[in-house]
């Protein structure tokens, strides 16, 4: 069976896993969950919050090892180049998706628990020096003629990944406004039991949902490579006619 | 050592070009000034002290930012007329030496208009340093180049594109956010005596740290765009 066929099969139970995946994990988290004991229900917003952040750190790497699978096989295999440089577009893209909802349900937390929308923390400004950075990489791929787009994006996305491990270290390294790490933050991190499973539900119905999306986008833009290289043979054979 | 020297021939080239013609320094200079003065018009500096410390460092990153981004747009377009460019990647030179000799010619650019630019600053905005000035002449340095180091860099990058103009700052400013934090808090910290030492310290380390890790990625990454088809 070729890939594609699978990918096609594998879809559509793929979508209905993550979304039933996310349907469960809103049930524990809205309804199951007891309220935080600090926080009451407004804490039920971390359930979104840390998954979508932690997830826009991860796909900034697909991206970034992506790109550098373009430079490495520009010139020595330019099929698979073009195949790692749909990739890096597609997980760009999924970056900037769960960015903007990580900036979004911390900015409605921070206007909740804080009484302001925004402060210039650490952890904040990093993660929006990602979500610019992202913006700004496809910005390049409009504006930067073609032929040069995927390299000079590539580049730009080596700079962009320094970003992401500054940006998981910054609550670590720096103790500002943004609470401690939760996660792998030392003796006194970690959440209480009756959480885990709201908090692991939605991390993996937004895993499942974020990769679904990234291989749909992937297979999208291949498909428009094709036509686009479509398009150019046609035209060489078209050229060659004309001349003869 | 034939580095060094492929390195100081493309400085002393960039260094030369623009003794003739002044065409960046001269630019860069009066947009600057503009800046200040734009900024000293709009709220007046003279009347309120304590404000002036804690925006002035602000305001001059700001203007020796916008004035750079002007300058280094055109840096490289000297390079593509009579397809100089090309010639330049068909040297057995090392990429990395045209890239660094480039930007250290802009780094000479703007620590240039720095020098004229202080004098300037101080007159107009009345200004009286409560910390450590010497602390500037490590901070000016450090943080013009995190900022010349990217500039040239992406004007590179964007050499080709459609809209090289608009790319440059589109780049240039989300990639050099940390470090302009870093200095405007360094400068402001100085101009204000409000921050301790220690704190100071780190931002000129977190400067630093920048600076070093920028240029490796740039000086790496320079013969890829160069060479971008």
């Amino acid at each position: 069976m070729s890939r594609r066929s699978i990918l096609r099969i594998a879809a559509w139970p793929w979508l209905i896993a993550s979304l039933a995946v996310l349907v469960i994990g809103f049930r524990e988290a809205i309804f199951l969950t007891p309220a935080d004991a600090a926080q009451g229900d407004i804490g039920r917003i971390f359930y979104y919050h840390v998954p979508s952040a932690m997830l826009s750190l991860v796909f900034p790497y697909v991206n970034f090892l992506a790109s550098l699978a373009f430079l490495y096989w520009r010139r020595r295999d330019p099929l698979k180049a073009l195949a790692a440089d749909a990739l890096a577009l597609a997980a760009a893209e999924v970056a900037i998706v769960y960015t903007t909802v990580c900036l979004l349900t911390g900015m409605l937390w921070g206007r909740a628990t804080w009484g302001i929308w925004w402060t210039w923390d650490y952890r904040l400004t990093a993660e929006l020096l990602l979500w610019l950075l992202y913006v700004a990489y496809l910005a390049v791929r409009r504006y930067s003629a073609t032929g040069q787009t995927q390299t000079i994006a590539a580049v730009l996305s080596i700079f962009a990944a320094i970003d992401v491990p500054i940006n998981f270290m910054s609550i670590r390294w720096w103790r500002t406004q943004h609470p401690a790490p939760v996660f792998f933050g030392g003796p006194d991190s970690g959440m209480d039991k009756t959480m885990l499973p709201a908090f692991l539900w939605n991390f993996a119905g937004w895993a499942l949902w974020g990769t679904f999306i990234l291989i749909f986008r992937y297979v999208l833009e291949r498909r428009r490579q094709a036509a686009e290289q479509e398009a150019a043979l046609v035209a060489i054979e078209a050229s060659l006619e004309i001349s003869q | 050592m034939s580095y060094f020297i492929h390195l100081l021939t493309h400085l002393r080239k960039d260094l030369r070009l623009e003794w003739r013609s002044r065409d960046s320094i001269n630019g860069m200079l009066f947009f600057a000034l503009l800046v200040v003065v734009v900024f000293g018009l709009a709220f007046d500096p003279t009347g309120f002290p304590s404000t002036t410390r804690q925006v002035t460092g602000a305001i001059l990153w700001v203007a020796l930012l916008f004035a750079s981004i002007t300058a280094l747009n055109q840096s490289w377009t000297r390079e593509l007329r009579n397809q100089v460019l090309e010639a330049q990647r068909m040297t057995p030179a090392p990429a990395s030496a045209l890239f660094l000799g480039k930007a250290l010619a802009n780094m000479v650019f703007v620590l240039v208009v720095e020098a004229v630019m202080a004098p300037i600053f101080i007159v107009f905005f009345n200004l009286h340093p409560l910390g450590d000035v010497w602390l500037l002449a490590l901070i000016l340095p450090l943080g013009t180049w995190a900022l010349i180091v990217n500039g040239t860099f992406f004007a590179a990058l964007g050499l080709r594109a459609r809209s090289r103009e608009l790319l440059l700052p589109l780049l240039l400013l989300p990639i050099s956010l940390p470090a302009l934090l870093a200095m405007v808090q360094a400068t402001t910290g100085v101009l204000s005596g409000d921050l301790d030492p220690i704190q100071i310290n780190s931002w000129i380390k977190g400067i630093a740290g920048y600076d070093i890790i920028f240029t490796t990625a740039c000086i790496l990454l320079f013969e890829t765009v160069l060479n971008a088809e």
